[in-house]
């Protein structure tokens, strides 16, 4: 019964950010049903989708993340009331962000997974890894990182120690 | 450098059955800073919490990381050993290794590794946990019941007994919900209004209890310990302190002829009422839809007639305001109405059966009402066109549950055992009558449930037939119910004088709209979800909230009376302590960063965020910035994602441990 083992020449890294009440959730209970998922993801927790700060995902897809997904409460079920509308409307603009600066919005995804809909966990998981295998890996952002690209440009010594400074 | 143990936990072999244990210890052991790694067979067993204890105390450890199931079992069992062991318990953290990882995956190279990556997330968070202190909060030691049914009734009864005040809110005019309108109950045929009515004077006569009939909750605001609830008291059109329940005005009251819902519609009342003779308070009620002198200004006359003077046209619904520290939620249920699909419905009407069009195809509540010696024909079971008794009686079960293609899937738990009821009934009191059932399954799951159901085909003489109905047509003054008996494979024709639909139960109409005032979840029908299907039950995701009876699932009395029950047990649990600990998870401003714009403010779904003014020694105005009441904050984090000077922080969740978990990666 076992579906067959496929062996892929690339494994994606995926991170998920969730919320506590309604996803992580979700994500137990396609555990406690023994349902199977690619075990590409890694899950982040948070109290709310609201306190998923856009700065989060940059730093995902900077260290290695080759694939963003962000999960909460259907609209209307967030725990915290309104939290989920808020990282909403916060998302919508910051895709338009990322596709500016030139980020495949195919790599990151944003979804509604109830506690009560293990099933769908399952599906939009695989759905991801599995698109962004086919994308191959995420590399604009590390090799920026790898460069030093963006301290780079900065003339002044005073600037440079300033950002040398950030940890 | 911090000392962090790891402790990996093999959960029998729910975990080691996929997950490499031992290979994951050891690589957490290399971790830096990680002080001591060990596995063990069950972490959360005595033994278990004990290895843990011992560790803190022999390593000195500063962080521990449990590499188990999920922090939503666990979490509190493993932050109490480690509290025992002297150690702040938010300095212990869970790695989900069980549900999000072995039991999910099944190649075991790549669990172990991704069980591996999940210990050095979390311990590489727990580097960068605070000690935090539990927040306390004053309770205030009074509850809030909503609905006067049983349910309500009985956790009404069960707090104010214990010596707290207890406000009921009820929509109707009455309490006593949907028992109070059961001619007889199961599985002992007792009455049921002799066993309801009592119970609903007591809570007339509590001194601890206050009633609010004829009012609806308008909105909810707050959080445990400490809500404040705005409840609208509908204008009676009746003085309650006045009025002496005399009924002068229902007697005199010249328009008669409203349907009377109480009787499911087979009797007719007044437009100034009492919805039923044993009503609590006994005090009526003006229905203005219905009113001659509201519709047209002429009449009059109950406030003629009324001796005390308390017949009041001028009312206006009221609104009060009351602070209480809990919540019991007992709205209870409303019968499937099967007539002709409703507009924007996604359930399916039984148009087949011919509910609403053939009127002696009557529902389960209207039968029961037939029966009642309350009811509109004193207890004789008649059919409702014209009269006559009927000698042949055809009960459906399942009409509406179980039916997937119509929209509701689940088992309204109740008909199997009310319809046999029924066929009880209908044969004690039509000798020469005779009860057919059709029925899919009969669920006859409690205490004396099977014998009831076996006495009800064995000495009772109901005919059970295996099988449904496809259609039910009128045919003179009979109506033809045809079916399939699948035990012996053939076609059954009825030719029925009167037939009983045992109908889902549904939620309550609009459980959706006071579910959203609550900050309560339900499922796809409405009904309330409780915090955890087996271990909390009776308590809402939501802090301080509890459920009773079948606004969270179809239920029977007993079910519902232990449901209500238990949810008083849980209040005066919350109510014994005058002071509540909550979990720290709050957000807190940076006042020197803070710049004062008040972007959180906007945001915070509590209004916990006030503006705070920073005055000099001499008293000269600073600047403002922003300020959270740590009691009213929820801890969503929705302020510090939207600070734009980053000087909100939420406990627990801070940017330096979410962005510790990231560099993992």
């Amino acid at each position: 019964m076992h579906p067959e083992k496929k062996h892929h020449t690339f494994e994606p890294k995926i991170v998920a950010f969730v919320c506590t009440w309604c996803t992580y959730a979700g994500a137990d209970l396609a555990g406690t049903s023994r349902m199977q998922y690619p075990s590409n993801v890694r899950l982040v927790k948070f109290p709310c989708t609201g306190r998923i700060d856009p700065v989060f995902i940059l730093r995902a897809f900077q260290k290695g993340a080759d694939g963003v997904l962000v999960s909460g409460c259907h609209p209307g079920d967030c725990h915290y009331m309104a939290g989920n509308f808020h990282a909403r409307r916060r998302f919508a603009a910051f895709r338009a962000l990322l596709d500016f600066v030139g980020v495949d919005l195919q790599r990151l995804q944003f979804s509604w997974v109830s506690a009560a809909e293990g099933g769908k966990w399952v599906e939009v998981v695989t759905e991801l890894t599995e698109r962004v295998r086919q994308m191959g890996p995420m590399r604009e952002f590390k090799e920026l990182a790898r460069e030093e690209h963006w301290s780079a440009q900065i003339a002044l010594p005073e600037l440079k120690e300033a950002y040398n400074a950030i940890p | 450098m911090s000392r962090i143990g790891v402790f990996v936990c093999h959960c029998g072999e729910n975990i080691s059955r996929t997950v490499d244990v031992e290979a994951v210890a050891r690589a957490a052991a290399a971790l830096p800073g990680v002080a001591h790694a060990c596995d063990y067979k069950y972490m959360c067993s005595d033994p278990g919490q004990n290895l843990l204890k011992k560790a803190v105390a022999e390593h000195k450890l500063d962080g521990v990381v449990v590499a188990a199931c999920s922090p939503r079992m666990h979490e509190k069992t493993f932050r109490a050993a480690v509290k025992a062991a002297g150690m702040n318990p938010f300095l212990c953290e869970m790695a989900n290794i069980r549900e999000h990882c072995s039991w999910v995956h099944e190649d075991r190279a790549a669990a172990t590794a991704k069980a591996k990556d999940i210990v050095r997330m979390l311990v590489e968070r727990v580097k960068h946990d605070k000690r935090l202190a539990p927040i306390t909060v004053p309770v205030t030691k009074r509850a809030l019941v909503i609905g006067g049914g049983i349910a309500g009734i009985q956790a009404a009864l069960d707090i104010a007994d214990c010596g707290h005040e207890v406000l009921l809110v009820e929509r109707d005019p009455s309490i006593g919900g949907h028992m109070a309108q059961l001619s007889e109950t199961f599985p002992t045929l007792d009455c049921s209004q002799c066993i309801m009515t009592p119970k609903m004077v007591d809570v007339a006569n509590h001194p601890q209890i206050r009633l609010l009939t004829y009012s609806e909750i308008e909105r909810v605001e707050g959080y445990i310990g400490n809500f404040s609830v705005t409840i609208r008291k509908k204008a009676r059109s009746v003085i309650e302190t006045k009025c002496t329940g005399c009924g002068v005005c229902m007697s005199k009251c010249p328009q008669k002829k409203i349907p009377n819902s109480f009787d499911c519609n087979l009797g007719t009342r007044p437009a100034i009422y009492v919805p039923f003779p044993q009503a609590v308070p006994n005090i009526p009620v003006i229905d203005r839809d219905n009113c001659t002198y509201f519709k047209s200004g002429k009449c009059g006359v109950c406030q003629k007639v009324c001796g005390p003077g308390a017949v009041d046209y001028t009312q206006q619904d009221e609104l009060i305001t009351e602070a209480v520290g809990a919540v019991v939620v007992a709205t209870g249920f409303d019968l499937y109405d099967i007539g002709p699909k409703p507009a924007g419905s996604p359930i399916e009407g039984y148009g087949e059966f011919g509910y609403g069009t053939i009127p002696d195809v009557i529902d389960g509540m209207t039968f029961e009402r037939l029966a009642s010696a309350s009811g509109p024909t004193g207890g004789k079971i008649v059919r409702p066109s014209d009269g006559q008794e009927p000698k042949q009686v055809v009960f459906i079960q399942c009409v509406g549950s179980r039916a997937r293609e119509k929209g509701i899937s689940y088992c309204s738990k109740i008909c199997c055992m009310y319809t046999a009821k029924h066929t009880m009934l209908y044969h004690h009191k039509v000798h020469d009558g005779q009860a057919y059932v059709f029925f899919m399954d009969a669920r006859t799951p409690g205490k004396s449930y099977d014998e009831f159901w076996r006495r009800a085909i064995e000495e009772e003489e109901a005919v059970y037939i295996r099988g449904m109905v496809s259609r039910l047509y009128q045919k003179g003054e009979k109506i033809v119910v045809m079916g399939s008996d699948v035990h012996v494979g053939v076609q059954v024709e009825i030719e029925a004088d009167l037939v009983v639909l045992a109908t889902a139960v549904q939620p309550r109409s609009g459980a959706d709209t006071l579910a959203q005032k609550l900050g309560i979840s339900y499922d796809n029908y409405h009904f309330y979800s409780e915090a955890h299907a087996k271990l909390r039950p009776v308590e809402c995701a939501t802090a301080g909230i509890y459920l009773a009876g079948a606004c969270q699932g179809a239920k029977d009395i007993p079910d519902t009376v232990s449901q209500a029950s238990a949810a008083a047990a849980k209040v005066m649990t919350l109510f014994s302590k005058d002071q509540l600990e909550r979990d720290p998870v709050v957000a807190r401003v940076n006042e020197r960063f803070c710049v004062g714009c008040l972007a959180c403010k906007k945001v915070c779904p509590y209004g916990a965020v006030e503006e705070k003014e920073i005055r000099d020694r001499q008293g000269n105005l600073v600047k403002v910035v922003a300020a959270v009441n740590p009691g009213v904050c929820g801890g969503c984090g929705t302020c510090q994602a939207t600070c734009p000077s980053k000087s909100v922080e939420l406990d627990g969740y801070t940017d330096e441990q979410i962005m510790a978990m990231i560099d993992t990666l």
